[in-house]
């Protein structure tokens, strides 16, 4: 078992800045976590202290029931792929591969066996006895990928790894992590995994859970299409989904027949399920959010549409991205590329938003007020 | 047809011209070539010059020396060399290198260790007082070594290690070379700590992450490090002499002025040729390790 708990974890360096705040956290074994945020969220710096790589300035980690805080990296039963692969340039793969199995002492047939085995998995094979400069950014990534895998750790531990590759290669070595991730579990092997990126579609691809951190704070641990669909807070709507959400500030009125939001000019009235799921006590000042693909174009005389003056458009093969003024207030709206044209003619489109999938957020406090 | 005729005729004077163009630049070219290179061979052989006349002077005669200032012998004879080498001491020049190599190997050794070690902890450790030890280290760079001769030699005096080569050892073996640790913790500086963290998730203890990693990355370094220790000493001429007492010690560098203090006449043929055999050793370590020592110099970025 290696579950992986974090209780109240600090850290405060020396000049008495304080970069995480007292973080909570608890992988299930077995579980891919990703987490993510802005750089200079400690995202980094906390998956160093569970590494134990950075001090531990208060609370704990315990890795598999055992409280780790002043263990040696070497013997917390993690492994780690860093952002630059970090191999040993003067060794040639097999020994990058084989580093901690020498140093603690494996006999040489079972060093060899397992070099084999996790050079089947990953296909690299051939570049056994190449040194690290040899190799392209790929190669490299996937020794990296299999220095951590034949240590057979608890936890893996990843820090952007696939931030040194371009688009392609990327996308492919998403998937082969998450393959590999699969097998481990499905042979019952420790397959915990903690996953340290800024990349959301990274986190979104990959993560079983999704924890958005935010300045050294957690902001919300969920799973993607609960982090997507139900936003605790502002950072979180903004951070997660692409285009980014609208968030635009607005009243809340309430009415005989519901709630309705009211910025500019523009009323946009709230649909049944979102007028239940509004907080008795949410306050009149307000954001309102409004994910860009939950707009259509609205029928011709539909008394709820929204005039929109179409601004720039970015046309992206598959989608429109339409940059769009609504009462005053800009926000992006996806379309499907038949309206390229349309959208495109700088004149005014009457939308339609999804009146169920809008967001309310406090706007004093940031939190989500219609998610009860 | 004719529109044709004309574009290619003006195709033509086109390329003509750009081909007088080409020619004339070629040209100017070349005389600048000429005139550069002219220009720096001639500074070249007049700062080597000394070292040609040194060569030159040793095969001459002892006459012959001050009554010519070319370089090249008119009649060359080796007995400078083979004087030079019997010395007016009971013992040949030989026993000079060997303690000569006697001082140098241990210290080469010593101070390669201890200063990779000091600059492997002050550039990826953090502990109390850090800043003010290294900043002392870097004072010692500054302080004239003629500062340290008198309590460093009543120091060693009182520890009865005079006449002995403990003086010149010893120091080396607690990194007292601050230069040297100064240039491994700027060239640790320029590596990036990420292996070293790789190693230690790899279960590996400091002085694993030294040895196994740290000193190889290091390696044009501390090749840098052993050469630049090497020619000093090689050099060296005033920690001998302050410390080493009998002839059958001295090192080639004291042996050299041996052969002025005792001849009353100076036989210079005699000093010039061993002056030339003592240059031998450093030109030959330098050339040998020259590959890894400018490997040294450039190689400050590591892929990241």
């Amino acid at each position: 078992m290696a579950q992986l708990s974090i209780r109240n974890l600090e850290k405060i360096y020396g000049g008495g800045f304080k970069a995480v705040h007292g973080v909570d956290l608890e992988v299930a074994d077995g579980e891919f976590m990703v987490l993510v945020g802005p750089s200079g969220c400690a995202k980094s710096t906390t998956l160093r202290m569970i590494a134990g790589l950075e001090t531990i300035s208060g609370g704990h980690i315990s890795i598999g029931g055992k409280v780790v805080n002043n263990l040696a990296p070497g013997d917390r039963g993690i492994a780690m792929v860093f952002q630059n692969y970090a191999l040993y340039p003067h060794m040639k793969v097999r020994k990058n591969l084989s580093f901690g199995l020498r140093l603690a002492g494996e006999k040489k047939a079972e060093i060899e066996r397992r070099v084999a085995e996790v050079a089947e998995v990953l296909e690299i094979g051939p570049l056994l006895d190449r040194l690290p400069k040899q190799l392209s950014g790929g190669q490299a990534q996937r020794v990296a990928l299999g220095r951590a895998l034949i240590k057979k750790p608890e936890v893996f531990l990843f820090d952007e790894p696939l931030s040194n590759l371009d688009a392609k290669l990327r996308a492919s070595m998403r998937v082969r992590i998450t393959e590999l991730h699969r097998r481990l579990k499905a042979q019952g092997r420790s397959s915990t995994v903690v996953y340290v990126t800024h990349d959301q579609v990274e986190a979104m691809t990959m993560g079983d859970r999704i924890c958005v951190m935010k300045e050294g704070r957690i902001m919300q641990v969920a799973d993607p299409a609960t982090l997507y669909e139900r936003p605790e807070n502002l950072f979180v709507a903004g951070f997660i989904g692409m285009p980014e959400m609208n968030l635009v500030e607005a009243e809340l009125e309430r009415g005989p027949e519901g709630h309705a939001l009211r910025f500019g000019d523009q009323v946009l009235r709230l649909g049944p399920e979102q007028n239940a799921r509004i907080a008795a006590d949410a306050p009149k000042a307000v954001t309102l959010g409004l994910r860009p693909q939950h707009f259509r174009l609205a029928e011709p005389n539909d008394p709820e549409a929204l005039a929109a003056q179409v601004g720039k458009v970015d046309f992206l093969g598959h989608e429109v991205d339409a940059h769009v003024t609504i009462g005053g207030a800009k926000f992006t709206v996806v379309l499907p590329v038949e309206l390229f044209r349309e959208a495109a003619q700088g004149g005014t489109i009457r939308l339609r938003a999804d009146e169920n999938r809008v967001h309310i957020f406090d706007r004093a406090s940031g939190a989500n007020v219609s998610l009860a | 047809m004719s529109q044709t005729m004309l574009d290619d005729s003006a195709a033509f004077d086109a390329d003509a011209e750009a081909a007088r163009h080409l020619a004339l630049q070629e040209r100017r070219g070349r005389i600048s070539m000429i005139l550069r290179y002219a220009v720096l061979t001639a500074v070249g052989v007049l700062m080597l010059y000394p070292l040609i006349w040194l060569i030159g002077a040793s095969f001459k005669n002892n006459a012959e020396i001050f009554a010519s200032p070319g370089f090249i012998p008119k009649d060359p004879t080796l007995s400078g060399y083979v004087k030079g080498w019997e010395t007016s001491t009971p013992y040949t020049f030989g026993r000079f290198f060997w303690n000569t190599f006697l001082i140098i190997a241990p210290k080469v050794i010593f101070t390669v260790i201890s200063c990779a070690a000091v600059a492997y902890g002050f550039a990826r450790f953090q502990f109390p007082g850090k800043r003010i030890l290294f900043a002392s280290l870097i004072a010692t760079l500054l302080l004239p070594n003629v500062v340290t001769r008198i309590p460093q030699y009543l120091l060693f005096s009182e520890m009865g290690w005079l006449d002995s080569y403990l003086p010149l050892w010893v120091p080396s073996a607690f990194a007292g070379d601050a230069f040297f640790v100064f240039m491994l913790v700027q060239f640790l500086r320029s590596i990036p700590p990420d292996m070293e963290e790789a190693a230690r998730v790899d279960g590996a203890k400091s002085w694993q992450v030294l040895i196994f990693i740290v000193a190889p990355m290091l390696t044009p370094a501390l090749i840098s490090v052993a050469l630049f220790q090497f020619m000093w000493t090689m050099n060296d001429f005033l920690g001998p002499l302050i410390y080493l007492s009998s002839v059958e010690k001295f090192p080639v560098s004291l042996a050299l002025k041996l052969s002025i203090d005792t001849s009353e006449a100076f036989d210079w043929n005699r000093i010039l040729a061993m002056s030339v055999l003592a240059l031998a050793p450093s030109l030959v370590v330098f050339f040998m390790a020259q590959k890894y020592f400018i490997e040294g110099i450039s190689a400050g970025g590591v892929k990241g």
